[in-house]
């Protein structure tokens, strides 16, 4: 489903990732690894289509990816449901129960969503990844927040859109509790051009 | 692509989206300047006009930097940049709902503070007329703006500074068309050179501001 | 057959900048000179405007840089978006506080000419109006690259601005036609051999103007040399941090 071959990225101009070859393929979840700083953002969003690489390419069908990131791109004003079916219109779905109940909202419906708790407003951002449809599940830190319950939520969910053929990539420091392959992004990490002494050909590197 | 059009709308009329802020400046600007020119209203008629003009596009000016900065904090530019429509209609589309929300509201009230400021009576249709050619033009410019200045933190200041040399062409139109007319005088080439700029603004901005868009979510 | 690109190359430009820029510079000191002090005390007095004409020696070439460099900046904007050289969009960044000030310098000459021959500092003539609005669009430009803390973002940001810009500077100034017939003369300087101004304040402009432009290419050429240096400096800082 995702071909990643001899990528390189960058961050703030700065090269930090570089050699980076996965494959994901469908049913299966990677997570990915790594210490702070290693570059696990940058690279979901390149993966993303957000950021041009550096080098190396991106394989993957069009529309294909649903991306969940730091913040959840909910509105305050909105409830529930409205926000979720923003998203659904969005992504040219209609079906809203299922992605309910996979993260127990059903009861928070009507609530605006600036007055749910940061944990019930994790779990509406990654029900917005169940109403778009789409394959490839691009989720950074998706368990932030959470408590343990939840995350078994959000575990059973993944396990259930893999099983269903889709797949999932994700950076997260705990353990889910179920089979995922894992890639540590360390070995990867970019090594800068030796300085020339007045070589400018690197000026920007 | 409507819904984000529904949703931009749906946000600004609830609590705490600012609808009517736009308005009421622009109320505030009218009756401040007699105040600074004087009551005497032979004067205010003849520069009625340019006021209202100049006061519809700072009114507008102000809520420019919410067309996106809302949406850039969290997290759901992000999303739609990668939603399966185009980056451009969404654009499109909240620059559209930014004018529904100030410049439709602007053009309805400036009839209105007219007669705070003795408008000649021939000059309303044109003024009007005016006003509803040019703001969708100062709405698509706002929100190349906007898309410029999206991921500054303080950037309200800098967008007043890049949009308002853009503005130039619309008012001097605008503002010609409504002068003339409360004149009496023939309106001339202005009218279709307004609706020109207008129709060119909302066909090459949002390319533009989705652009800046691109760049600033790398 | 070398590629025109390869001045592109930052290490490349600054070598031959290195070479280039005294010589330049030296030039325009030249021209500036010879053709100021030819301009100021060796032409006859205009039998109509007396010696307020000689401020064209400063004022129109200013005039010309001023929209020159814009012109400039437009084209090395165009090739930053179009190739990614860095080179190219850093000397546009370098070249916009130059126009900027030559346009300062254009309106202010054109203030102290104008208040004796028309009585007054300023009209809302649509040359000037023009004018006061490139000022307004190389100023929004520089805030947009002072803003800006990443340079790769900041580059793409301001080029589109450049291009947005510069259809809006056309259009507006159109417009100000349009809106004001004005008192401005009409050009200095046409190709059109009968338009133009008698050779004896001729020539003394030409080389006025030849100064300026060395003036404006040494000046661009010594601030893109800077705008490298720190982009060189930030790469290296960022890699201090890095290792």
């Amino acid at each position: 489903m995702l071909t990643v071959s001899g990528l390189a990225c960058a961050r703030g101009g700065v090269p930090i990732l570089e050699n980076l070859s996965f494959r994901l393929s469908a049913g299966a979840a990677l997570v990915l690894r790594g210490p702070n700083g290693i570059g696990k953002t940058t690279l979901l969003r390149t993966v993303t289509g957000l950021q041009p690489p550096l080098a190396g390419q991106v394989d993957l069908a069009p529309d294909a990816v649903a991306y969940a990131g730091h913040a959840d791109g909910i509105k305050a004003m909105l409830t529930v449901t409205e926000n979720l079916r923003f998203w659904a219109g969005v992504f040219g779905t209609k079906d809203l129960a299922p992605a309910l109940a996979a993260f127990d909202l059903e009861r928070l419906t009507d609530r605006f969503a600036g007055t749910l708790s940061a944990g019930q407003k994790r779990r509406l951002g990654l029900a917005r990844l169940a109403v778009s449809g789409r394959p490839l599940w691009v989720l950074d830190e998706p368990t932030v927040s959470l408590d343990a319950e939840s995350t078994a939520l959000f575990a059973k969910a993944v396990q259930r859109h893999c099983a269903q053929g889709g797949a999932a990539l994700m950076a997260t420091h705990i353990d889910l509790g179920f089979e995922a392959e894992s890639l540590d992004l360390a070995p990867y990490r970019a090594r800068l051009p030796e300085p020339g002494a007045d070589d400018f050909d690197e000026a920007f590197l | 692509m409507i819904g984000v059009l529904r949703r931009d709308l749906a946000l600004a009329m609830r609590a705490g989206g600012g609808f009517g802020l736009g308005l009421s400046f622009f109320l505030i600007v009218v009756v401040l300047v007699p105040f600074a020119i004087g009551p005497d209203t032979s004067i205010l008629g003849r520069i009625a006009p340019g006021i209202l003009w100049l006061g519809a596009l700072l009114a507008c000016l102000l809520s420019l930097d919410r067309i996106l900065a809302l949406d850039w904090e969290d997290g759901s530019l992000d999303l739609l940049a990668t939603a399966p429509i185009p980056l451009e209609g969404v654009v499109l589309m909240k620059a559209a709902a930014h004018w529904l929300t100030t410049g439709l509201p602007l053009v309805l009230a400036a009839p209105v503070l007219g007669v705070l400021l003795n408008l000649p009576v021939p000059g309303y249709g044109w003024l009007t007329l005016s006003l509803a050619l040019g703001t969708p033009a100062l709405s698509a410019i706002g929100a190349f703006g906007a898309a410029l200045t999206v991921g500054l933190k303080r950037g309200g200041l800098l967008l007043s500074l890049l949009v308002l040399p853009l503005y130039v062409p619309s008012l001097i139109f605008g503002a010609e068309i409504a002068r003339r007319g409360a004149e009496g005088l023939a309106i001339g080439a202005a009218l279709p050179l307004l609706a020109g700029i207008s129709l060119a603004s909302l066909a090459i901005m949002p390319f533009a501001a989705a652009a800046a868009i691109r760049v600033n979510l790398r | 057959m070398k590629s025109i690109w390869e001045f592109a190359n930052p290490k490349r430009f600054m070598q031959l900048s290195q070479v280039s820029l005294p010589w330049v510079a030296g030039l325009s000191v030249l021209c500036l000179v010879v053709g100021l002090v030819w301009g100021f005390f060796f032409t006859p007095d205009d039998f109509r405007q007396g010696a307020t004409v000689k401020i064209i020696y400063l004022h129109v070439p200013a005039a010309l840089m001023a929209i020159n460099a814009w012109i400039m900046m437009l084209v090395t904007s165009l090739i930053w978006l179009i190739r990614r050289h860095h080179v190219s969009v850093l000397a546009a960044r370098a070249a916009a506080p130059v126009g900027a000030t030559f346009t300062v310098i254009a309106l202010a000459t054109g203030a102290i000419w104008g208040q004796p021959m028309w009585g007054t500092w300023w009209v809302w003539d649509p040359r000037l109006t023009s004018f006061l609005f490139l000022f307004l669009f190389y100023l929004g430009y520089i805030a947009l690259w002072e803003a800006i803390e990443d340079p790769d973002t900041a580059a793409d940001l301001t080029s589109v601005l450049c291009l947005v810009g510069s259809v809006f500077a056309l259009l507006s100034r159109y417009a100000v036609l349009f809106w004001n017939q004005g008192l401005h003369q009409g050009a200095t300087l046409s190709l059109d051999k009968e338009e133009n101004i008698s050779n004896v304040f001729y020539f003394p402009l030409l080389v006025s103007i030849a100064g300026f432009v060395l003036l404006f290419l040494a000046l661009v050429l010594l601030r893109t040399r800077t705008e490298i240096r720190a982009r060189r400096l930030r790469a290296l800082m960022a890699r201090e941090r890095l290792a």
